[in-house]
């Protein structure tokens, strides 16, 4: 029970003078139940490499695999696949249409063709799990501020209740306030779901917390795959691709190199605390 | 997707007719339509395709491109060329069954043919060579003695480079609400007309909404650098005719010269 991806890659306008390749022989390989942070630079090509693991788009060449099928078998129900693999777009409030809150959940489960009850059931779920107040429900999501229209359209597609949950930027243009309650939403949804989360980024600063692996893209191809920390180490060739490690890795590394015994392992403020008090002797 | 339609289909290159004035590229294409009207003999066919041929061949442009607008037209060109082919009365030339076809008839098919691909052609050449924002400053700049005649010339040119522009930057939103949508198991084709006009709802609120709220920045963006129409309004890149654009002005009345000559006079 996975996604695979097998040798993929994706070119844009093929055949015209503006070819430009977005994937280029990416090959990954997902299992369940992980938290992932895919991490790249504007134009690295983690949106057109989300946007393959539901089919939205086909590779160009190499193939990628469901739970052990082709998802581009002529006979694959791609309906289906995007059922199992949500996918929510950058500022996903841009896509919400309906009169109001409630019935713009429940767009997702219906198309799935569920019968009205399970799809208000899902919906009002949804709602809950976003951390949305009931008295929002009937209001029209125009009226709504930025991150709760967010948190609507994350229900949108957590209705359809996929296996595996891919956000493109969730904080993207949202206050600190704003991004931490978010992203805090969804690895308490994690947690308690147990699905797998690919959390797109291009800041370390706001996956480095959740997520237990990270993915690197640079210039449409895989950088480094790995645990956080390890990921971190190599912060100097982070910083040459135009992408920075924690600040907290950067504190640890100066104190390190003037002389605080510290582990420069660390990737949160927490464990950060702990590792100096430690040094310190306190 | 979306992304392969091209629409305002600047070819990037530098040449000769890329560096040219609009307002002469404008100038040109009308004469050039007009030229074709002229002429009703061979000869005279000849010419304007040697023209064109010329301006292509100076444009750097692959064919391939000025083939790519004859695209649009085929159906056009099969039912003017399959009217005139066999509705022009006359001596005949081929019968069977209750039709036939006429000397006259192939004739001015032939022509029709003919005008239509140069026509095109020749307007392409134009669109090509010419950014979207270099055309409506020279058709600014053409029109302007109609500001005379109270036409608000800067404002309709403005209108137009605004609505230029945004083509591509709404085509890419629709490509991507399109397949958020899809994301939440939306499906845009099949089903009876009915159904695929609902299910267009959930792809055209989001469009218009975004549409308005682009609509709305921008004014506000224009506001902010005190914008307020054509008055007194200078432009960074003042069109200014320089010595090529003379000498292809001269070029345009020779071959208009030529073609009222050979075209319509002498044969």
């Amino acid at each position: 029970m996975s996604i695979i991806l097998d040798h993929v890659n994706y070119i844009y306008e093929a055949g015209t003078a503006m070819e430009y390749a977005a994937l280029k022989d990416v090959c990954l390989t997902i299992p369940d139940g992980q938290f992932i942070g895919l991490i790249g630079h504007t134009g690295s090509g983690k949106s057109t490499l989300v946007q393959h693991l539901n089919g939205l788009l086909a590779p160009t060449s190499g193939n990628v695999y469901y739970n052990g099928a082709d998802i581009h078998d002529s006979d694959y129900n791609r309906k289906e696949l995007r059922s199992k693999v949500g996918l929510v777009f950058q500022y996903p409030e841009h896509q919400l249409f309906e009169i109001d809150v409630f019935s713009d959940v429940c767009y997702g489960p219906k198309n799935l063709g569920l019968d009205k009850k399970e799809t208000e059931l899902r919906a009002y779920a949804a709602l809950k799990q976003v951390g949305l107040e009931d008295d929002f429900f009937y209001q029209s999501p125009f009226d709504l501020s930025g991150g709760q229209k967010r948190r609507v359209a994350i229900a949108g597609v957590l209705a359809m209740k996929p296996e595996v949950l891919i956000l493109d930027e969730p904080t993207a243009g949202l206050d600190p306030k704003g991004r931490d309650e978010i992203l805090d939403q969804i690895a308490k949804l994690r947690e308690e779901t147990g699905m797998t989360v690919i959390l797109v980024s291009h800041s370390m600063e706001d996956v480095a917390k959740y997520v237990d692996r990270i993915i690197v893209m640079n210039k449409g191809q895989v950088m480094f795959d790995d645990v956080p920390k390890e990921v971190f180490r190599h912060y100097k060739e982070l910083e040459e691709v135009g992408l920075a490690a924690p600040q907290v890795t950067y504190i640890m590394q100066a104190l390190k190199e003037n002389g605080l015994p510290v582990d420069t392992d660390i990737t949160t403020i927490e464990e950060a605390k702990t590792a100096i008090l430690q040094a310190l002797n306190r | 997707m979306l992304r392969d339609i091209t629409l305002g289909q600047y070819y990037q290159t530098d040449s000769v007719i890329h560096r040219l004035d609009p307002r002469v590229k404008l100038v040109t294409t009308i004469c050039y339509i007009i030229s074709l009207f002229i002429v009703d003999n061979f000869i005279g066919y000849i010419i304007a395709g040697l023209f064109l041929a010329l301006i292509i061949k100076l444009s750097k442009v692959p064919v391939k491109f000025m083939v790519r607008g004859m695209k649009s037209i085929v159906f056009l060109l099969i039912i003017a060329v399959g009217f005139n082919l066999f509705l022009t009365p006359g001596e005949t030339a081929v019968a069977f069954w209750k039709l036939k076809i006429t000397w006259e008839g192939i004739r001015l098919a032939a022509f029709m043919a003919i005008r239509l691909v140069f026509l095109i052609m020749g307007s392409s050449v134009m669109t090509l060579t010419t950014t979207p924002n270099n055309l409506t400053d020279g058709m600014e700049s053409l029109l302007g003695p109609l500001k005379k005649l109270k036409v608000p010339v800067h404002e309709i040119s403005m209108m137009m480079s605004i609505a230029l522009r945004f083509i591509p930057i709404l085509l890419e939103e629709t490509d991507k609400i399109m397949k958020a949508q899809i994301a939440r198991g939306a499906d845009f084709e099949s089903g009876n007309l009915i159904k695929k006009a609902k299910s267009l709802v959930p792809l055209l609120v989001p469009l218009f909404i975004s549409a308005f709220r682009r609509a709305n920045d921008l004014a506000m963006a224009m506001e902010a650098r005190c914008y307020r129409g054509g008055e007194h309004r200078t432009k960074m890149k003042p069109l200014i005719y320089k010595k090529r654009d003379a000498l292809a002005y001269g070029t345009v009345v020779c071959y208009l010269a030529l073609c009222v000559v050979f075209g319509r006079i002498l044969l």
